[in-house]
């Protein structure tokens, strides 16, 4: 293995994630004001409704795919029972079925950032590549799942690349800090572009809007709907407390005159 | 009962002359930046017509405010929370720019930079979004005066049924008033209640709304969840913001600008004592007719012993309950009664009031063929339908009984006066005519009618010693308390790197704290632990609009 493999499996996706854990957590303590997706939705409505909702949903199930792919060891499916080939199906399938509505969606809002006027004109270039690259990152995957197929159906390949042999446990590795690069060497082009693509993007992530997926409000559920703040918490804290258990209060004096 | 106090303001409509200065000093102030040109914090529509955002009274279509369940539990119109989070990509409910109005400016370099020629040059009106020119089809204040009106002013929501046939018809006729608005600052504010992040907040000491600029995640819930639309997403920053009601002014006793500015002198501004712990009933109340009621019942009289005792116990300071007693407000809303919710009907409880305009009645009294004697207007108020009828969907959720007692106190008011100046001794029957007792249709007068200016405003001083104390740390090392992160405290003569004007200070702090009883000295035992510096940077400070 070369310096060059070792760059690209070990040190640059290193890189990457040091940055994107980085950068987030320095975008957080320094940024609250631009924490934000940034939203063009008063600029223009249709397409960005349909672009919206079929990005979202279409990334949110890839999301899962992912998770199911590259996370969960193939020897769970295994042992579950889950024959190989029925994985590769289910992936096949449902992996394009939501892909191609991703694809859609941030098709639809790619073209919308850059052919409606007043939304490309308040648009940042993180946002135009950002945008781009997620584009360029789901067409890329699609390729790979459904392009590989084709390509292995005219070369006699077996029809199912089986990347929870070689692209999971590598990214598995990662986390254990035992990268294994060579899992790599032998994976598909199609499959190290979309790998190597997704590393660029996860270092853009943290200087983008793209922030803004840690930020799903669930505390909305919980929180009750009239939210009051002090501007002395903790005195209104412990008057909250005393009022409860039916105390009297002390209180503070007149105001003094202040200019 | 818990006792909170709110600054609440009440408007004069027959003073307002239309001059939108209040609009233009307000945003002067808060919203001349990029992502705020189309934001009017401060407004003034022409009524009939359709408003701004274009047809914001329209809930069907918007969505906003409160609604009751069919169990008649109060739910927001534009449904629940876990409907929120599953729409939360794309807000259906949001309106465009065009609903506002997209914002220009002229390309002026066209005139500095034109040659001789022999046409004139032009400034073409461009785009303030994209730069691009623009055919300017909608503005502002569009159909101000009504201008346009014979298009627009008839899908104005407030004119339904019976109203809508006789404006079709008899449009030259149609009365004519303006309509000043700005955030409501409600007791039960749907924009709140529909924010997500939990990012807007209505501060417990005078109930001002504001939204958090470092919590806010821009989704924006906030601007369709209020039915006045005075919540305004910032394209720029991709943030909410809206009218602070002038914290910083009203903190230091000042009145916000708008009212400062006001021509019509027509602003008034004071504290309300209300019970926190009715709100939610009063809001749930079944009928909408009687949500007027349900919110005056809500205020409390604080000349009441009983209030007052209270008010102490949960923390309203003396000069608060001094200035509550003092409040232009009380006798508006509820002594007198002359002062009506805008839209009480969205169940948000505001707490902008309006005193209905006489004049759109005496337009009519007065108008060409009319036989009634201005001196008595009475018969017009009980006869004349179609103003009355119109301002009580505006004030009284369609109540048009209320609307009438309203105009004739006011009506009442100028005859009262007249005869006193004429005949140098008050008409008591007309005081009695009206339920009111001379020595108060004196103080109305007083208060509408000559309206000075320490009357208009009652405002105090916001309680904020302690931490105004606090400020002398700024400038120190902020992060250089015990056990804080910082160490840029230069070394002390006895080489210790401790930041001994911090030390003193909180020493002094801790020790007035203790001079006042209970009351810890908050902002600086906060220090203790990351929660508390966090709670006191990111969510204790009150934070406006603005960067
Ligand atoms: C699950 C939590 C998420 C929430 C609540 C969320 C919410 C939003 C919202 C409200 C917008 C603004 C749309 C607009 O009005 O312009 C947006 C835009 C966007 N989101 Fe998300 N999002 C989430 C997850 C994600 C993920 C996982 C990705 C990508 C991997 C993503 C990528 C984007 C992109 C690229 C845009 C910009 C679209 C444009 O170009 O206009 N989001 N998101
Ligand atoms: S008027 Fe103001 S306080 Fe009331 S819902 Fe609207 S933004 Fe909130
Ligand atoms: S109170 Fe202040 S911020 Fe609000 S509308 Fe008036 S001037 Fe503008
Ligand atoms: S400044 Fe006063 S009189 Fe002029 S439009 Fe505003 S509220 Fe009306």
């Amino acid at each position: 293995m070369n310096l060059w493999d070792q760059f690209l499996w070990v040190i640059f996706p290193y890189l990457s994630l040091v940055i994107f854990v980085l950068g987030h957590i320095y975008r957080y303590v320094y940024d609250q004001y631009g924490w934000t997706p940034k939203s063009s939705q008063m600029f223009e409505r249709r397409m960005l409704m349909w672009g919206v909702l079929l990005f979202h949903w279409g990334i949110l199930f890839v999301f899962i795919g992912h998770v199911m792919g590259l996370l969960v060891p193939i020897e769970v499916y295994r042992a579950m029972g889950v024959s190989d080939h029925a994985y590769h199906l289910l992936a096949l399938w449902a992996g394009t079925f939501f892909g191609v509505i991703a694809l859609a969606g941030i098709l639809l809002l790619n073209m919308r950032r850059w052919f409606i006027s007043r939304v490309r004109t308040n648009t940042e270039t993180m946002r135009f590549i950002t945008d781009g690259l997620l584009l360029v990152v789901i067409l890329s995957g699609l390729f790979a799942t459904v392009g590989y197929r084709i390509y292995a159906a005219q070369y006699d390949l077996p029809a199912e690349f089986e990347y929870r042999e070689n692209i999971a446990p590598w990214f598995r590795s990662l986390f254990y800090f035992a990268p294994q690069a060579e899992l790599m060497l032998e994976v598909p082009l199609m499959f190290q572009v979309h790998v190597l693509l997704a590393f660029v993007l996860f270092a853009l992530w943290p200087f983008s809007s793209l922030v803004h997926v840690f930020s799903i409000p669930l505390g909305y559920l919980r929180r009750g709907y009239i939210q009051y703040r002090s501007s002395n918490p903790q005195a209104a804290r412990a008057r909250e407390r005393a009022r409860r258990k039916g105390q009297q209060v002390p209180r503070p004096e007149r105001s003094r005159n202040v200019e | 009962m818990q006792v909170k106090a709110q600054i609440a303001m009440v408007m004069n409509l027959d003073k307002c002359i239309g001059c939108h200065t209040c609009s233009v000093t307000c945003k002067n102030v808060w919203t001349n930046r990029q992502g705020t040109e189309y934001q009017w914090w401060n407004n003034v529509e022409t009524k009939p017509g359709v408003g701004y955002p274009k047809l914001y009274e329209d809930q069907e279509r918007w969505k906003g405010g409160w609604t009751l369940d069919r169990k008649g539990r109060l739910k927001l119109k534009a449904g629940g929370k876990l409907r929120k989070l599953l729409n939360i990509f794309f807000n259906p409910d949001l309106p465009e720019i065009e609903d506002y109005y997209e914002p220009w400016t002229y390309d002026y370099e066209t005139l500095t930079k034109a040659g001789p020629s022999d046409d004139q040059p032009v400034a073409r009106p461009i785009s303030q979004i994209s730069g691009d020119p623009l055919d300017l089809a909608w503005g502002p204040n569009w159909d101000d005066d009504l201008a346009g009106g014979t298009t627009t002013a008839r899908f104005d929501p407030n004119i339904r049924g019976e109203l809508e046939e006789s404006v079709r018809f008899e449009y030259e006729k149609v009365f004519m008033m303006y309509l000043p608005r700005i955030c409501e600052h409600c007791l039960n504010p749907s924009c709140v209640a529909s924010c997500p992040s939990g990012a807007m907040y209505k501060r417990e000491e005078d109930g001002i709304v504001l939204v958090d600029q470092e919590q806010c995640r821009g989704w924006r819930y906030c601007v369709s969840g209020c039915p006045y639309k005075k919540v305004y997403f910032n394209w720029e920053t991709g943030k909410a913001e809206k009218c602070t009601l002038c914290y910083p002014r009203i903190e230091s006793g000042q009145p916000t600008i708008c009212s400062e500015t006001c021509v019509g002198r027509l602003r008034y501004i004071g504290l309300i004592l209300y019970d926190a712990d009715r709100v939610q009933e009063a809001a749930s109340t079944p009928d909408e007719k009687d949500l007027l009621d349900a919110q005056r019942s809500v205020f409390l009289d604080p000349s009441d012993p009983e209030v007052v005792e209270q008010a102490r116990y949960d923390g309203v300071p003396d000069d608060w309950i001094e200035a509550a007693q003092r409040s232009p407000i009380y006798p508006l809303a509820i002594e007198w009664g002359v002062a009506l919710p805008l839209h009480p009907e969205y169940r948000t409880l505001p707490m902008v009031w309006y005193v209905p305009p006489l004049s759109p009645v005496m337009g009519f009294v007065e108008g060409e063929g009319s036989e009634a004697d201005p001196d008595d207007v009475f018969p017009a108020i009980d006869e004349l339908r179609i103003p009355v009828q119109y301002l009580a969907n505006l004030l009284s959720a369609g109540d048009e009984e209320v609307i009438r007692n309203v105009l004739k106190r006011l009506a009442a008011m100028r005859g009262y006066m007249r005869e006193k100046n004429l005949s140098g001794a008050g008409a008591d029957e007309i005081a009695d005519s009206v339920g009111m007792s001379p020595r108060a249709v004196e103080d109305m007068y007083r208060l509408l009618a000559i309206a000075k200016y320490e009357e208009r405003y009652v405002i105090p001083l916001a309680h904020k010693e302690l931490a105004a104390e606090l400020e002398g740390q700024q400038g120190s090392c902020g992060l250089d308390f015990a056990g804080g992160p910082g160490s840029c405290a230069p070394a002390e003569p006895n080489g210790s790197r401790r930041n001994e004007a911090f030390y003193a200070m909180k020493e002094k702090l801790e020790q007035r704290a203790g001079e006042l009883g209970s009351v810890p000295a908050p902002n600086v035992q906060f220090f203790k632990s990351k929660a508390d510096f966090e709670s006191f940077h990111l969510k204790g400070r009150p934070q406006g609009g603005g960067a």
